[in-house]
């Protein structure tokens, strides 16, 4: 079979896989309001999650954006989550872009619950200097760094590889998880960068009513995150860099839907002084043995 | 955009991951089901606080259907990818014991940690799982189950 034959046949089963996730069985999920922060709970084996996400920001000396992101998560095993995302971002009175994409792997390494549970993080990305969803603060990010005009900003690229080391834990239903960020340009001049996350959630209410009520107050989990930049391995510290404070809520509906809510705030001069990020999120289960009938890897 | 050339190719990528992900095994049920006895002797002995709330069933019953019902089935009589819940095995093992594996999950055998359901949910699930009606299954060799 020709290469080009084989790709188009291949796109062809990924669009019909992407028909069968729209008939997957939506699944409730029990969602983190975290945004930025990760904790060490992986997707369900087999479950596909897609999500949208969105942040809006002022922009001191430049002009307001919407940054937006769309991702893919697949719980491949019950220790190992991959997920694709796709970024875009409007900056209002410039233009629209797509920004570029990212592939994340997260695995668990220890197999049941300890007193702190450590996830290892691994992500290749490759963007444009146009991508403003601020995902991750790292290195000297700041705010004047993203102030750049579109068609200046879009001519560089990015490939970055980003890894975390992820520790979470869970007492008494409240959940604390703390993430390192390292991250390195694969251009040798690009020194090694880091940046952090903390984050500390709760249900509103820990007993599940036994009525299925879209308000229930065990629906909302709410949480406070805070992210920013501990320079680069040449400066690594707090001079230049941006740090945030972002209370935030998850609302996970019994319609199979989560909606996210995270108002921002810059905690020096060289941070945006607001940021809203809000998202909204379904859950499919079942989306891999779909996959693996139509590939013809599974029974 | 040299961007634009490459992220099909990541998505095939990925779809290729899914694929060489999904797995069967033969002697998943008998795998999980000793699990159970791994629980130590102090989870074991826990007793369900909600054992006397009379909504305790129903809502651990919701909450099955909303996590438990893809992998184990709407009735908890197995599924394609998780064991029954009606067997002896899990009927006669102690809500301590059920609320440890809950909490820990088989990770190795796909089943991934409850925990992140707060403690009360996880005992109500315990107390839907021990309503259930028992339906009779062979002991697996590989290990003891503890016994309420």
């Amino acid at each position: 079979m020709s290469l080009p034959m084989f790709r188009f046949q291949s796109l062809i089963r990924f669009l019909m896989a992407s028909a069968i996730c729209l008939a997957a069985r939506a699944a409730q999920s029990q969602e983190s309001p975290y945004i930025v922060t990760y904790d060490h709970y992986l997707e369900e084996p087999g479950s596909l999650e897609v999500e949208y996400f969105s942040t809006f920001s002022t922009q001191r000396g430049g002009n307001a954006f919407h940054a937006f992101w769309a991702e893919l998560e697949y719980g491949a095993t019950a220790w190992w989550t991959t997920e694709l995302y796709l970024d875009g971002q409007t900056t209002f009175n410039d233009s629209t872009l797509f920004t570029g994409f990212r592939l994340e792997n997260r695995f668990r390494i220890l197999q049941r619950e300890h007193f702190i549970n450590p996830v290892l993080y691994v992500e290749y990305e490759q963007i444009s200097g146009a991508d403003k969803i601020l995902k991750e603060i790292e290195g000297h990010d700041i705010e004047a760094d993203i102030a750049i005009p579109n068609a200046e900003a879009r001519r560089e690229h990015q490939h970055e590889i980003e890894t975390k080391l992820i520790l979470s834990k869970t007492f008494k239903s409240w959940n604390v998880a703390q993430n390192t960020i390292v991250t390195k340009n694969i251009s040798p001049s690009e020194a090694w960068e880091f940046g952090y996350a903390i984050g500390v959630s709760r249900p509103l209410a820990l007993k599940a009513r036994a009525q299925q009520f879209t308000l229930c107050p065990e629906n909302f989990t709410a949480g406070v995150e805070m992210y920013g930049g501990l320079g680069d391995r040449r400066s690594f510290g707090l001079h230049d860099t941006s740090h945030y404070l972002a209370p935030g809520i998850a609302w996970n509906l019994p319609s199979d839907w989560t909606l996210r809510l995270s108002p921002g705030f810059g905690l020096n001069d060289n941070s945006h002084r607001f940021l809203l990020r809000w998202g909204v999120s379904r859950e499919f289960s079942g989306f891999g043995s779909a996959m693996g009938r139509l590939f013809g890897g599974g029974k | 955009m040299r961007i634009s050339a490459s992220w099909p190719a990541a998505i095939l990528v990925l779809a290729n991951v899914i694929v060489a992900a999904q797995s069967n095994s033969s002697d998943r049920d008998a795998s999980v089901y000793a699990e159970l006895a791994k629980a130590p002797g102090k989870a074991v002995i826990r007793h369900n606080p909600l054992e006397s709330d009379p909504d305790a069933v129903a809502a651990g019953g919701k909450l099955f259907a909303q996590h438990c019902a893809e992998c184990h089935g709407e009735t908890a009589s197995g599924g394609k990818k998780a064991p029954s819940l009606r067997v002896d095995q899990v009927q006669q093992a102690t809500p301590g014991a059920l609320f440890w594996l809950l909490t820990n999950g088989v990770v190795r055998r796909g089943m991934p940690v409850w925990s992140k359901l707060p403690e009360p949910q996880r005992w109500q699930v315990v107390s839907y799982i021990k309503s259930l009606t028992p339906v009779p299954h062979t002991l697996p060799e590989s290990g003891k189950i503890p016994h309420s």
